[in-house]
This record gives C-alpha cells, structure tokens and sequence, in this order.
C-alpha cells in the first residue's frame, strides 16, 4: 500500500507507539476502578485514547489522497547533531561526569565548549569570530548570572578552585 | 466601591522603586529576547524564568508580567519588520504590518501596534480588576466534576485554533497529558514511568519541555534552511509617528479590536488567537474610506486591530488563569509553573489569603503595558538593529542562555540532558508538522485533570454520569461540544484550513 500522506503517517505511527508504551506500562501499576482510583488508571486510558487516534491518523494517512504527498523532507542532521552535542557538552564540563571521574570545569570553559561546538551547526564557521563571541558571552554571563542573579554554579575548574 | 480600594491596594504594592524596577527590566529583557526572529514569547519566557528565582514572589510575578509583555511585543516588531510572525497570533498581523514596513512605513505600523496594545492593556487590565472577583465567588461552587469538564472546553478550545489536523493536535494535548503524569502519584506514592530515575520521580521539568521543543527545536529547523531563505529584514524605518490620517483610520479599529479581544479572551482555549482573527476578519468586511489602502497592501488598520484585539485577549486570559488555576494556553501555562516554583498554586484561594499579590500582579499589568508604550516606541532604532544581528552569532548565545537557564532550575544536569532530548523530540515535532503548544498545556493540566477526575469520581462513587448531570459541568461539556460541532461544519473547516494557510 502506498501512503498518502508521510509526515501523517509517521506521526500517526508515532501516537501509537508511545500510547500502547504508557498503556501497557499502566497495567503495572495498581489500576483500581472509577470510584478508587489507582495510579495505573488515568495512564491507561490516556495511552488507549492515544493509541487509538493515532491508529486513525495511521489510517487516514493510507487512505486519503493528499496533493502534495506531505513528505517529511530529508532531516538537517548537521545542526541537529551540534546543537544537541553543544548542550550535552555544556552539561558536562560545567557539572562533570562523576561516573567516569570526569572533574567539573565550571561556567568559563563550558562556555567556550558550548559556543565552539553549537557554532559548527551554521552554515559559516570562522573560528576567531567564535572566540570572541565565546569571550563575550563568558563577560556577559559572568556578570549577569554570577555577579547579579548570584547563581550557585561552579565558575573555575575543580582543580583549580579546589 | 470595592473595585477602586482593591486597584490602590495593587498599585500601592507595585508602585514601590524596586517592583517598578523589576517591571522595567522585565519589559526591557523580555522585548530583547522576543525581538530575536524564530523565537516566540513561549520560548522567551521559558529562556528569561530563572532570571526571577531568586527574587520574592510579588518580584518576581511582576517581572514575569513584565517578560509576557515585552515578549508580545517583542514578537509583533518581528512579524511586522521581517515577515516572521514568532507565535499564532501574530499571523494576522503580519498580513498587513509587513506590507506596511516594504512601503517605508514600518514606524506608523509599529506605532500603531504599540499604541493599539497599550490601549486594549488598559481596558483589558479594568476588566480583569472588574470580573476577577465576582468569579472568584463562582469558582469556590466549582466541585472537581466541574473543573474537570472546564479542562475539557479549555482543551478543545486550545486545539480547534491550532493549524493543521485537528486530530493531531487533540494527540498532541493527550500526549501532553500523559508526559504530565511522569512522576510520584500524590495519592499513592507510586513512581509512575521513572525507570528507576531519582530525577524523573520529581516529575519532568515544564522549562525543560519548553526550552528543549520551543527552543532547541525551532533553532535546529531555521538552521535546516539555507541563509539566503532566512528572512532577514534590510529597509530602512523612516518616520515613527503616524499620520493624522492614519490616526483617523486607526482609532475606531482599536476600539473594536479591543472590545472583541477582552470578550473572546475570556473563554478558555487560545483567545488571543481568536480575537486576532475575528478582529482582523471583522475590519475587512467594513468598507474602506476613500483613498484608503486596502486591506493586504498595507492598510494601517489591519495592524490595530489585531493587535488590539491580540493584547485585550491576552489580557483577559489571565481572568480564568487567576480565579480558576486554569491556563487557557501555552503561555499562562508556563505562568502557571512559574508560580509553582514561587510556591504559588493559582486558584480562587490566591486573591482572599494573598491579596496584595493578587491585586499587586494586577496593577503590574498595568505599569507592564505604560513601560511598554515607553520604552518600546523610542527604543524601536535599537530593536531593529537587534534584527540585523547575523543569526549565527545568535543562535549560539540562545542555546547558551537556555543550557544555563535550565541547569539553575535545580542546579542538576540531568536536566541539561532532558532539554537535549527534548531538542530532538521537538525537531522531529516540526518535521511531522505536529503542533507543540498543545503539548505544553496538556503537560501542565494532566496532573490536574487526574485529580480532579479522581476526587470526581470518588464522590460520584465511580458513576461517570456525575459530569453531565450537574448543570454546570453539562453546559461546560456542552459548550465544548458545541466548539468541535463549529469546526468541523464543513464550510467552517474549509475556512479554518485557508485561514492557516501560509502565503
């Protein structure tokens, strides 16, 4: 069969998928009946709803003729891949990654990270105009978050503040 | 009279230095961030939240009010100067506005969003002060077969504006529902789907959701086109004030925009989106003046009007928020897990335990929109050198802002990883032209609607006939009936699709 509509049909397939988890990963709580309540109740019927309206997306999606074909398009995995690396680099340089004795680095350096890698996400990259970008948002945040907000976070790498 | 010793209680609150101050630089960050094209007023005020936690809660909301109104604003001067409206209720604004700014007159039309808004604010604001304490009363009669069915209208109301299948968008607020329920059940302790997770038995953060959708998942799709498809505003902004002429087209459409906008704020479900299209709608069906420009092509009054109408309904949506606990959309309902975290529960008890807040936040409002008039209008040179900034050193300072901002909400990196993930979800969101914002809401109501349905049924001792036979649950329920009837009556529906279709 041919699908009608892609971007329906995966979404459609989607609802499903993630209806029928929280629906079966009610039934291993306490479901309990209308007058009482377990925990597994409401889930379970919120992930039947779900499912089932995805199942008829799922449906219309095979069957109603769209003009376009609704295709999803090819995926951006470049900035997809920075962006969401940047972030993860952030968080472990400014917090460190305990399970593998990654020390803490702090605010400072997570920023440089962050800004060199979610940089490679444009179309351009020149490193120098990174480097000062990263020079002014390590000012700015300094100010903003440490100095004026008084956030609690760590500024200066472990081995170095101690 | 009630009304007058209850706006001088509030403004003898906000009108101290320091909460005048917080207003001020409220309005000041949250036009900054709200100017920046591809980021809504949503993701603004999800970015500029942990800016307020270390300040007391009457700071803190006002500023909040401050951010949602510089945000609003901040969005208009985009859509209208580059063609980009950043959230669903500048889509009508745009139609005209950027007609305008191609033709040199971005200043009037500017000018006349300002002074529309600021206008619709005041009136907005007396009818907030006005109603919120008669329904107040009404609210306390709400059992939870009555909230319940009230979180069903405002469900329905919020996805019958959504573009694009209905169906989807109803998948999309039970999908919310469900990501709502992540966590400890109150009533059982249970740990529901945290996979043995100490940060997930806390519940999933609502800023990690909406930086992680509103914000990763917008930048990772503008970043998908290539620079020269990216809007980018060049002309030149001669001339701020309007025209006497101008002035003649544009005051009656005010008026009407903001009579519209306060009556259809008040129904739950997205009444600012509403009223901006009634309104723009209802301009267009009256006859032009001579030697006016029509409507499509520039006319001043399709700029008024909406925003007019955007900003009264903006305003009057706080009414169910405030006397109910219930946010009508996406927006109140980040306002509503900033409250949280202030250890405010919104709701009927706010205005009688905690007046001055109550009534302080109110007169806020107020002083929010005067800022806005102040500031927004001579400042209008440097918000439009903003949107000059090439986007590639601005995307990298947004992701910075929201990694930094989220990491302070608990000082936790967990939840740096969940806004990562979120980034992704929200992307593939876009590719599969799902509508977020009914995520978000449903995000924030699940936990509620579970309780309310819970203790409705206790009571009812499991008969779910307990929410059509109370007569103020049926009508609720009915009402909600009665939205979904109107649009998916087919001449209805072909309307509805060609009124979100992008040209």
């Amino acid at each position: 069969m041919k699908i009608k509509s892609q971007k329906d049909f995966y979404s459609g397939l989607l609802y499903t998928l993630v209806g029928a988890a929280f629906a079966y990963g009610a039934t291993s709580y306490n479901i309990g009946t209308g007058a009482r309540m377990g925990p597994g109740y409401f889930p379970l019927l919120l992930g039947s709803i779900l499912a089932v309206i995805g199942a008829i997306i799922l449906f219309k999606s095979l069957v109603v003729e769209t003009p376009t074909g609704d295709e999803v398009g090819s995926w951006a995995w470049k900035p997809l891949f920075f962006i969401i690396a940047g972030n993860l680099l952030f968080g472990i340089l400014l917090g460190g990654l305990p399970s593998i004795k990654f020390p803490a680095m702090g605010l400072i350096v997570a920023i440089y990270g962050t800004t060199l890698i979610v940089s490679m996400a444009g179309d351009t990259f020149k490193i120098k105009e990174v480097l000062i970008l990263a020079t002014i948002l390590s000012v700015m945040s300094y100010l903003a978050f440490i100095l004026l907000l008084k956030l609690q976070f760590p500024v200066w790498p472990t081995f170095i503040s101690g | 009279m009630d009304l007058i010793n209850n706006l001088s209680l509030g403004f003898g609150v906000a009108f101290t230095f320091q909460n005048l101050a917080y207003a001020f630089i409220g309005c000041l960050l949250g036009t900054l961030i709200g100017v920046l094209p591809g980021i809504g007023p949503v993701a603004t005020i999800a970015m500029l939240l942990p800016a307020t936690y270390a300040l007391p809660p009457i700071a803190a909301l006002i500023m909040l009010a401050g951010i949602y109104y510089g945000a609003q604003y901040g969005g208009s001067t985009t859509a209208i100067l580059v063609n980009l409206p950043g959230e669903s209720s500048s889509v009508v604004t745009v139609i005209d506005g950027y007609q305008m700014a191609r033709k040199g007159r971005a200043g009037p039309a500017l000018a006349a969003a300002g002074i529309g808004s600021f206008f619709a604010g005041c009136v907005g604001t007396l009818i907030l002060a006005a109603f919120a304490a008669p329904l107040t009363e009404v609210a306390f009669k709400f059992g939870p077969a009555e909230y319940f069915s009230l979180m069903i209208l405002g469900l329905i109301g919020a996805v019958v504006l959504a573009s694009g299948s209905l169906l989807k968008a109803v998948g999309m607020i039970v999908l919310g529902l469900l990501t709502g329920l992540v966590g400890t059940d109150v009533n059982s302790g249970v740990a529901r789907y945290s996979f043995d997770i100490p940060e997930l038995t806390d519940g999933i953060g609502f800023i990690t959701i909406a930086m992680g959708v509103f914000g990763y998942g917008e930048i990772i799709a503008n970043l998908a086109k290539t620079e020269d498809k990216r809007e980018v505003f060049t002309g030149k902004v001669t001339g701020l004030f309007p025209t006497k002429e101008d002035f003649r087209n544009m005051i009656p459409a005010i008026l009407r925009g903001t009579a519209l906008g306060s009556m259809l704020g008040i129904l739950p479900g997205g009444g600012a989106l509403l009223s901006a299209f009634a309104a723009y709608t209802i301009e267009k069906k009256t006859k032009l003046r001579p030697g006016e420009v029509p409507f499509g092509q520039g006319n001043i009054r399709g700029v008024a009007a909406p925003e007019s109408a955007n900003n009264a309904g903006s305003q009057t949506s706080f009414i169910p928020l405030l006397t109910l606990g219930i946010p009508p959309n996406a927006v109140m309902a980040l306002m509503v897990g900033a409250m949280t975290i202030h250890n405010i529960q919104p709701g009927p008890q706010v205005m009688t335990s905690n007046p001055e807040l109550f009534w302080g936040l109110i007169a806020s409002m107020w002083i929010g929109n005067a800022m806005l008039i102040i500031l927004n209008l001579p400042l209008i040179g440097m918000w439009i050198k903003l949107l000059t900034v090439p986007y590639r050193w601005l995307f990298p300072a947004i992701i910075l802002f929201c990694a930094i901002g989220v990491y302070s909400t608990n000082n936790n990196t967990f939840d740096i990883w969940m806004v990562g993930a979120f980034g992704v979800i929200g992307y593939t969101f876009i590719k599969l032209g799902m509508e977020p914002a009914p995520l978000l809401l449903g995000f924030i109501l699940g936990p509620m609607m579970e309780e309310n349905l819970r203790r409705a049924l206790l009571l009812s001792r499991g008969d779910w006939t307990v929410f059509v036979t109370r007569g103020l649950s049926a009508s609720l329920l009915a009402a909600a009936v009665v939205l979904l009837i109107i649009v998916l009556l087919p001449s209805v529906k072909s309307k509805r699709e060609e009124a979100f279709v992008e040209d």
